[in-house]
């Protein structure tokens, strides 16, 4: 658990001389999995996106295992947020699934039977495997999920960097879903989330992040995830997260309301 | 029709010409497959626009009209164009289409002025820059095809050696960045075989129109099929016969440009696609809503009068009026006979009640909820 799976120092990002991320400094053990939560805009995806060197920062570093991410690039998957393609792209479950091996298999070469297998297998995990030949523009929303979460999971990482995975999927997918990540957890992974609902927080996550710009806590979620903290998160003191932070902290959230009353 | 046939193989010329106008077909139909799925249908149309300065201005500094050095400068051009467009996109707040607008008529209006300029230096009527506006198939010659062959045989081995760096560049590039993959390059080439692609089409279809063969084609055989592969063999197929059938009507009437007739063709095609093709076709759509509405309906009803017969015989019309799910008492009517002709009721002096067939069709409803079957 010692071990750092993500190290960020002083990350900070821009867009047209707007900050997206301030001076991020957050450190990652092995093997949690980690909720980052924040108001829209906040630069929750910005915030994936930079670890994975798709944004360019205008300072600060990232690194991965204790090494760069170019380095360490295979050892990473990335779901993105599933609205962020064109879901009638003339193609199936299982090449999207296979999309995930492109890295390894090489310049020219097409992917083959073991790639297949591999692609077949990670489907099955996810209860897709019957529908794998399925046109893409044919899927639910939640089955579109698990078929990117399908796509990471033949990457065979160590980190997995998700973007919203439980956005627009029903209740029994997300079980699925869950039962996936705490599966990659208990094989050493690490996985880190972009969520939204606070209510869920703590039953799915062991780390929380809470992020606005600039991080306002990071930590286990017992320690971190209460009324106080959130308040300064959503920029708001009387938002509506009574029955769901962490217990001790109920006086320090009731104290937060007073204040906004008198406000 | 025979003897039509023997002319054109018997003819040289003309078997040059189709050949060309072959050539560009498939190259234009692959490479436009891709520019439509990645919704850059137009920037062809810019970059194809742009190529015509490039022309003029080529022949003004080498006073050669050889293909190579023509093609060179349209490709130059249509190069320079599609950069200025993604820098216009990317370091200011106009958007894509803006840009295009702006390139499109900014180069094109510069090739007129430099067309012009071409026509008044002596000897320059042989050059015959003008075909380029609106294609000339008739005047290709084999040095250009030579020169067409060996672009777009060179773009098809790209297209086939980057063949899933191209599938993943449009289905989900920022997945692409993140296993590594060097997506900013291989959309850069991507680009390139596109203007590749135009140029080689410049001299049959003219700058103006070429845009329409990267286009219909595409969007014709996107109708056909869900798998890219077959998507893109189809396209480029199309894109050939829509060619090779304009040229020769063009060619065998004078003073026929050969660029409106290649696009009226390709239209026919894409026209006919939109209509006919299985799944996606217009249609079948039609006749899919058609039949599934009339399955719900005829569901709806049967499951209605099952309820009704449980304290009586049979049902009159006018209580199936009363909750009547097709609005009008004639449709009705003609459902009822229709679902009589299926054996799933029985009519007795305008009362109808369920056969055994029916009301075992209304069961095995209720137990799978399934009303589409």
């Amino acid at each position: 658990m010692c071990k750092k799976a993500l190290e960020v120092n002083a990350l900070t990002t821009a867009y047209n001389n707007n900050p997206v991320l301030w001076d991020i400094n957050v450190d990652v053990p092995e093997g949690i999995i980690m909720g980052i939560i924040g108001p829209n805009g906040a630069g929750k995806s910005t915030f994936i996106k930079s670890i994975l060197g798709l944004v360019k920062p205008v300072a600060g570093s990232t690194k991965i295992y204790g090494k760069p991410y170019k380095s360490i690039r295979k050892k990473i998957a990335y779901v993105p947020q599933k609205e962020s393609v064109d879901w009638d792209f003339p193609t199936t479950v299982l090449d999207v699934v296979m999309m995930g091996l492109y890295g390894n298999i090489g310049w020219i070469k097409r992917p083959g039977k073991k790639e297949k297998q591999l692609a077949l297998d990670a489907l099955e995990k996810l209860g897709m495997k019957e529908y794998c030949n399925r046109q893409i523009n044919k899927l639910s929303g939640g089955q579109q999920q698990r078929t990117f979460l399908a796509r990471a999971l033949v990457q065979d990482a160590d980190l997995y960097l998700m973007d919203e995975p439980f956005q627009g999927v029903d209740a029994l997918t997300e079980k699925v879903i869950m039962n996936l990540i705490k599966d990659l957890k208990n094989k050493g992974k690490t996985i880190i989330a972009v969520h939204h609902n606070l209510e869920t927080v703590l039953e799915y996550f062991d780390w929380i992040m809470m992020l606005n710009v600039k991080c306002i806590a990071i930590g286990p979620c017992k320690e971190v995830f209460t009324g106080e903290n959130l308040a300064k998160t959503y920029s708001s003191s009387q938002a509506p997260y009574q029955s769901f932070v962490v217990k001790k902290d109920r006086s320090i959230y009731k104290s937060s309301i007073l204040r906004g009353e008198k406000i | 029709m025979i003897e039509y046939l023997l002319s054109i193989f018997q003819d040289h010329t003309l078997r040059t010409v189709l050949l060309g106008s072959g050539i560009l077909g498939i190259t234009s139909g692959i490479l436009g497959s891709f520019a439509l799925l990645r919704k850059q249908s137009l920037l062809g149309d810019a970059i194809s626009h742009s190529a015509l300065p490039g022309i003029a201005i080529a022949f003004l500094i080498t006073k050669s009209s050889s293909p190579i050095i023509l093609l060179s400068g349209a490709l130059i051009a249509g190069w320079i164009s599609s950069i200025c467009m993604m820098s216009i996109v990317r370091f200011t707040k106009i958007k894509y289409d803006g840009a295009l607008g702006i390139i499109l008529s900014v180069f094109f209006g510069l090739g007129l002025v430099m067309l012009s300029v071409v026509q008044k230096i002596p000897d320059s009527r042989q050059a015959g820059l003008n075909k380029f506006l609106f294609g000339q198939a008739a005047t290709l010659l084999k040095e250009d095809i030579t020169t067409m062959g060996i672009l777009s045989g060179i773009a098809l081995i790209i297209t086939f050696v980057f063949w899933k760096e191209f599938k993943l560049l449009i289905f989900n590039p920022e997945f692409g960045d993140s296993i590594g993959l060097p997506m900013k390059k291989i959309d850069i080439l991507l680009t390139c075989l596109i203007v590749v692609a135009i140029v080689v089409g410049l001299q049959t279809v003219g700058v103006v129109l070429m845009s329409a063969m990267l286009i219909a084609p595409a969007s014709a055989s996107r109708q056909w099929t869900n798998r890219l592969e077959i998507m893109i063999i189809l396209a480029g197929f199309l894109g050939a016969m829509s060619s090779v059938t304009g040229t020769l009507i063009s060619s065998k009437t004078s003073n026929m440009p050969t660029g409106p007739i290649i696009v009226l063709v390709s239209f026919l095609i894409f026209t006919l696609s939109l209509f006919f093709a299985p799944k996606r076709g217009i249609i079948n759509k039609l006749f899919c809503t058609y039949k599934n509405n009339l399955k719900i309906t005829q569901n709806i009803l049967l499951t209605y009068i099952y309820h009704l017969c449980n304290s009586k015989d049979s049902v009159g019309l006018t209580e199936l009026m009363k909750k009547n799910p097709c609005n009008s008492s004639k449709k009705l009517i003609k459902i009822l006979k229709q679902m009589e002709n299926s054996n799933l009721l029985q009519e007795h002096s305008d009362k109808w009640k369920l056969t055994l067939k029916g009301v075992k069709k209304v069961r095995k409803l209720q137990l799978e909820g399934d009303f589409y079957d």
